[in-house]
């Protein structure tokens, strides 16, 4: 995986489960009829044998790579974060989480990145609904080296994990080589002025609006919380306190996300800051390009830099 | 061990027991799966209660998971945990949940309580076995109106595609669900032509008659390349005469007289 740059997450996804294909062999992969899309046939070539085409049916998917985990298999699934938490939600309560199966939903085409295809096919909840279910852990990686880490680290986990995955080639924001801790945030620039939280492709975003901040004097700390849950509550408490001034910003509703995440750890550790959360404010997406929906929508470099500041104004 | 019939007996006298000590809980499908159970675990499965979780043994999916009593009660005559544990059914901390729970209770191989998921899950155990090489079996019990939801049929559809020879059916065909009639409410019949059109090898039978379930379940034994389903004919409530196809009685405890009653019937 050298030429790793500006991969989509999904891409890696792909990528490093074939590497697995060969490491592994309890590893088995899941798809709901997008196996190009969402990469798995990456692994499929690699090890047609533990493929499994469940066709058009991610209720059945779901059940059945429980079934395969109850007999000893890693399972990985994969379709459209729409589909996959939405659809079988249910499935992925009742039988992934509460039957503790070590069951990956590894889910891309997450956010309104997806594009042209619109409002029906751009995951906006998937954090919200994954997050809240119990012995769940969310991953949601800023690029191709923090993925080949996060479906490792998926893959060693026993026991269900959320994997959300973008569409879009993200930025590369780390080194190759780059280690990661579950569950611990990675500061990837100093300040004093406000701390950024990001995750996934609005982590690379966080970091060009906090150079743009730079550039009018204004020191913000940007944090990638590849780990949505478990949250790394310290590292989120002692930035916000030093700071006083939060933005917390995700491709996703401000519901239910890593926003609410944080506000629930800062509120009930009685730290209060400035705060504000940026993402889809309650809304469905539409069409266009990404970069147009980003804009659109606030999630651009430049429009995360101005919903700083005027956080920073409120900064008491 | 029991003859199967016996065993039938003393698991509906169980049921009647536990159900009544826990005030709560599903008398009418329990009572219907009794038999396809007793069959099942008396002389099928192959499984050891001081090894629940050995790698190649038999495996059963409670699909319909409100049957809970019925599989609580074979379990505690199989040996998997003391028959003393059965009065605790669906108390606070009792490892008897109201919906089977598989990491409090030796003997289940899956959570289920929410109809229609347990065929999935089956199908993945049955195509573990085939990628493994193994040769144990998967018997998933289902409820006909859990036959309503729509991923019983994604399931159906990807066990024959998958030539799940080693999965079984045993669907509890007693016409009832919880607001009456399944032909009323809304009609899933006719199951056999609707398998069979799904790529199954079908199996029609008295679900009471122990002789027949045993033919079937030997039959589907056979049955290469396919999927098997064994639709048994079933009573709700059978074996008491109060609680015999009434839908009223799918969910509900009896009381300490009717159990009297019930028990005294059971007896006889
Ligand atoms: C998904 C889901 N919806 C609703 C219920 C509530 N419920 C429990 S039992 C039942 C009726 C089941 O009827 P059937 O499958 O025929 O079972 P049986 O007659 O054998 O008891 C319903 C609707 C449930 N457990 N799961
Ligand atoms: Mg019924």
């Amino acid at each position: 995986m050298e030429e790793k740059k500006n991969l989509a997450t999904r891409e890696a996804y792909g990528l490093t489960l074939a590497a697995l294909a060969e490491e592994n062999d309890k590893i088995v992969v899941l798809d709901a009829d997008l196996a190009g899309s969402t990469q798995t046939a990456k692994f499929a070539k690699a090890a047609p044998e533990r493929f499994v085409d469940c066709g058009i049916a991610e209720q059945d998917m779901v059940g059945v790579a429980c079934g395969l985990a109850s007999c000893g298999k890693t399972a990985f699934l994969s379709s459209f974060a729409v589909f996959a938490t939405g659809r079988a939600f249910e499935q992925i309560r009742n039988s992934v989480c509460y039957g503790k199966y070590n069951v990956k939903v590894a889910a891309t085409h997450a956010g309104i990145t997806v594009g042209e295809d619109g409002g029906t096919h751009q995951s906006i909840l998937d954090v919200s609904l994954m997050r809240s279910l119990p012995g769940m852990t969310v991953i949601c990686p800023a690029d191709a080296t923090c993925t080949e880490w996060a479906v490792r680290a998926a893959a060693e986990l026993n026991g269900p994990v959320y994997l959300r995955l973008g569409r879009l080639a993200a930025p590369a924001v780390y080194e190759a080589g780059q280690e990661f801790t579950l569950g611990k945030g990675q500061l990837l620039r100093t300040g004093s002025d406000i701390a950024i939280f990001a995750s996934g492709l609005m982590v690379s975003q966080a970091l060009e609006a906090a150079e743009l901040l730079a550039a009018e004097g204004v020191k913000a700390a940007v944090v990638d919380i590849h780990t949505i849950k478990p949250l790394d509550t310290e590292l989120v408490c002692s930035l916000a306190e030093r700071c006083g001034a939060v933005l917390t910003v995700e491709e996703h509703s401000i519901i239910g996300g890593l926003g609410s995440a944080v506000a629930e750890t800062l509120m009930e550790a009685g730290i209060s800051a400035a705060f504000q959360r940026v993402g889809m404010k309650d809304t469905f997406g539409q069409s266009g390009s990404p970069a147009a929906l980003l804009k659109y929508y606030g999630l651009d470099a430049e429009s995360i830099a101005n919903q700083a500041k005027a956080t920073l104004a409120r900064k008491k | 061990m029991l003859d199967t019939i016996a065993l039938a007996r003393t698991m509906r006298q169980e049921i009647i027991k536990m159900l009544t000590a826990s005030a709560s809980g599903h008398p009418g499908g329990s009572l219907s799966a009794t038999d396809f159970l007793a069959v099942l675990y008396g002389e099928f499965m192959n499984v050891d209660p001081a090894e629940p979780r050995k790698a190649d043994r038999d495996r059963f999916v409670l699909t319909k998971g409100h049957a809970a009593p019925a599989l609580y009660a074979i379990l505690a005559l199989k040996g998997f945990f003391p028959m003393e544990e059965l009065a605790n059914l669906r108390k606070l901390g009792s490892p008897l949940q109201g919906h089977p729970d598989m990491h409090k209770v030796p003997g289940v191989d899956a959570s289920t309580g929410s109809l229609g998921q347990g065929l999935s899950l089956a199908c993945g155990m049955a195509l573990a076995a085939k990628m493994d090489g193994q040769d144990y079996r998967v018997y998933a019990l289902m409820g006909d109106g859990e036959q309503q939801e729509g991923q019983v049929w994604e399931a159906a559809m990807f066990a024959a595609h998958y030539k799940l020879d080693n999965l079984v059916i045993l669907l509890d065909h007693n016409h009832l669900q919880i607001d009456g009639n399944i032909a009323d409410v809304l009609n899933p019949d006719p199951l056999d032509e609707k398998y069979r059109a799904f790529g199954w090898n079908v199996i029609q039978i008295d679900g009471h008659d122990h002789e027949q379930i045993r033919t079937a379940l030997a039959q589907a034994r056979e049955v290469k390349g396919q999927p098997t389903v064994i639709i048994g004919e079933t009573v709700k409530g059978k074996g008491v005469s109060f609680m015999e196809n009434q839908a009223g009685w799918h969910g509900k405890a009896p009381n300490a007289e009717q159990s009297a009653q019930a028990l005294a019937e059971l007896e006889g």
